[in-house]
């Protein structure tokens, strides 16, 4: 593994901790209102390490509520859109004829569009800010690309051997796909799904600040990157904290991905 | 050539009938809808607003109203911009959307271009390590990060650029905005144009090049660049509709007048024919910069033949 790869590991798991963790580090709840700390500047001996935001919310407490949302968002939509991709390209890439072709001209049709309108579309069919409703929304729309892969995978898996083998004693198509093509993809999909979450997350993120995604008194790092620009000119830092964590997680999250990758293919060559 | 061009056109006509039929549908599904307010209206008040706006009718021939009303170009009334219909709202915003998107489209592929080159004849050098992070980082980074910290540092800790309070034909407010939209475009080209000119400088016909004894010089500017720009080129359509979309991000972190916001407000409000049409012109938009930069993909490769 690159050191660049461990590097990327490392950061993702302190943060991850620190975000899983912060009830027990910080004495603040996202929601405490402290009324003597009105939108004051981040301090390292005081208790409010990241500064407060205007209601007198700790930012730290705040931010770090928000990554947890931020990567469970993430997690979930990607492990959505990897079921639906690898369930819709193993099935086009499989069954092959005109089966195949509908399906991927829908794939090119959807691709085709920009996704934050799908996203868009999607996040209004359901009740504002529930985070189901943001992870299905989301996820419906990041499995094209993963359906591609899957299904330039499983065409050549197709012609093997053992694909043979399965038909000929007595399977299933359901199981022959379950069972044979879906562990044989599993490599390229892992990699891939790597990449998908900086991806879902970013479009979390998109969504709550446009207003549409996570809502008060929830935060997401989308959101508070908006009320931060609202407020940078008197309190920058309410702007920087959110921004900063959102980079290093996806920058760390990018990382991990190549790194994943190049190892995969160099295993395959 | 150009009977290809308009069997492109006219392959978009399915493409958007799907567009609006999906929009159509799904938005339909959704709780909740636009004369929802805090205390209910009066039955009679409700019924009344529905049969105004035809929402009492069955689907289907709501369907194919809005269906004949976009055919002859009008996408019904806004719910809740009242006396306004939909085209004139997007028609008021458009101008300035595009002209951002396009400039910022621009933009990137003129730094993007060279760059990327400038990368690859110095390959693996300091310099290409140095212009491939920063493109890392610039490719990674959202528009609603880099917006609001371009605003901070450029319009309000070294006030050059103006940043609140747009006023029409004052280029000062678009120059941020703009360098936000390119900024990942600007990155993703020069990574595309690197790798691709590293592909195309192993190729057999720049041996022979090299062989006839053109100078190194000469065999990049003269034969490796153009080859190489394919790829790039085939990245337009994607990057306009990364522009597109991310201009609504940029209107709304420095308060632009564009037609974003109808798209967002639109879906904040349940104002089903906004969102619609902002699918449709938006649809419409990507579609034909795709089909522009397909066109031009043929124009730079003549192995592409038109058929």
């Amino acid at each position: 593994m690159k050191r660049r790869t461990r590097f990327a590991l490392v950061v993702l798991g302190l943060l991850a901790a620190l975000a899983l963790l912060a009830p027990w580090i910080t004495p603040f709840s996202p929601e405490h209102l402290d009324w003597q700390h009105l939108a004051s500047p981040p301090q390292f001996e005081g208790s409010h390490w990241l500064g407060t935001d205007r209601l007198g919310r700790d930012l730290f407490a705040r931010s770090m509520q928000a990554m947890r949302v931020s990567l469970l968002i993430g997690v979930l939509a990607a492990l959505v859109s990897v079921c639906i991709g690898v369930a819709w390209g193993a099935t086009a890439g499989y069954l092959g004829g005109r089966i195949d072709d509908a399906m991927m001209r829908f794939v090119d049709i959807v691709y085709a569009l920009p996704y934050v309108f799908i996203v868009i579309i999607l996040a209004s069919l359901f009740e504002r800010g529930s985070i189901a409703a943001l992870f299905i929304a989301i996820g419906a729309v990041g499995w094209l690309t993963m359906a591609r892969i899957v299904r330039g995978q499983t065409l050549s898996l197709r012609r093997r051997e053992f694909i043979d083998a399965a038909i000929a004693s007595g399977l299933q198509t359901p199981q022959i796909l379950w069972r044979h093509i879906v562990p044989n993809v599993a490599g390229p999909v892992i990699a891939y799904a790597t990449l998908t979450i900086p991806q879902m997350i970013l479009f979390e993120s998109f969504l709550s600040f446009l207003g549409l995604g996570v809502q008060e008194p929830f935060a997401s790092l989308g959101s508070l990157i908006n009320e931060g620009a609202q407020e940078m000119e008197s309190s920058a830092w309410m702007l920087l904290v959110p921004a900063t964590l959102l980079t290093a997680m996806l920058i760390a999250f990018n990382l991990l991905g190549d790194g994943l990758r190049a190892t995969l293919e160099s295993r395959d060559d | 050539m150009l009977a290809y061009a308009l069997r492109r056109i006219a392959g978009l006509i399915p493409t958007l009938f799907v567009l609006v039929s999906l929009s159509f549908f799904i938005i339909r599904l959704a709780p909740g809808g636009p004369f929802d307010q805090e205390q209910a209206l009066p039955p009679a008040v409700r019924s009344n607003l529905d049969a105004a706006y035809g929402l009492d009718r069955p689907l289907v021939s709501q369907y194919g109203r809005y269906l004949a009303g976009v055919v002859q170009g009008d996408l019904g009334p806004s719910f809740r911009y009242k006396d306004f219909r939909v085209t004139e709202l997007i028609a008021s915003g458009l101008p300035l959307s595009l002209t951002i998107g396009l400039a910022a489209a621009v933009l990137a592929f003129l730094i993007g271009v060279p760059l990327g080159a400038l990368a690859a004849w110095r390959a693996n050098s300091l310099l290409d390590h140095a212009l491939m992070s920063v493109s890392m980082l610039a490719v990674v980074l959202p528009a609603f990060v880099v917006g609001p910290l371009l605003a901070l540092v450029f319009g309000i800790y070294w006030p050059i650029f103006r940043v609140a309070g747009y006023e029409p034909g004052e280029l000062s407010f678009l120059v941020l905005p703009v360098i936000t939209l390119a900024l990942p475009v600007a990155a993703y080209v020069a990574r595309l144009m690197r790798n691709s000119l590293q592909e195309v400088l192993r190729a057999n016909f720049i041996r022979t090049a090299r062989a006839k004894g053109l100078s190194s010089r000469a065999v990049f500017l003269r034969h490796a660049l153009r080859p190489a720009l394919i790829p790039v080129v085939s990245y337009l359509g994607p990057a306009i509709a990364f522009v597109i979309t991310g201009s609504l991000v940029v209107e709304s972190v420095f308060g632009l007048p564009g037609s974003g916001r109808f798209l967002v407000q639109g879906a904040i409000n349940r104002d089903y024919p906004l969102v619609m049409g902002m699918i449709l012109v938006y649809g419409v938009v990507t579609l034909v910069c795709n089909l522009i930069a397909d066109l031009l993909y043929g124009w730079l490769d003549p192995r592409v033949r038109f058929t």
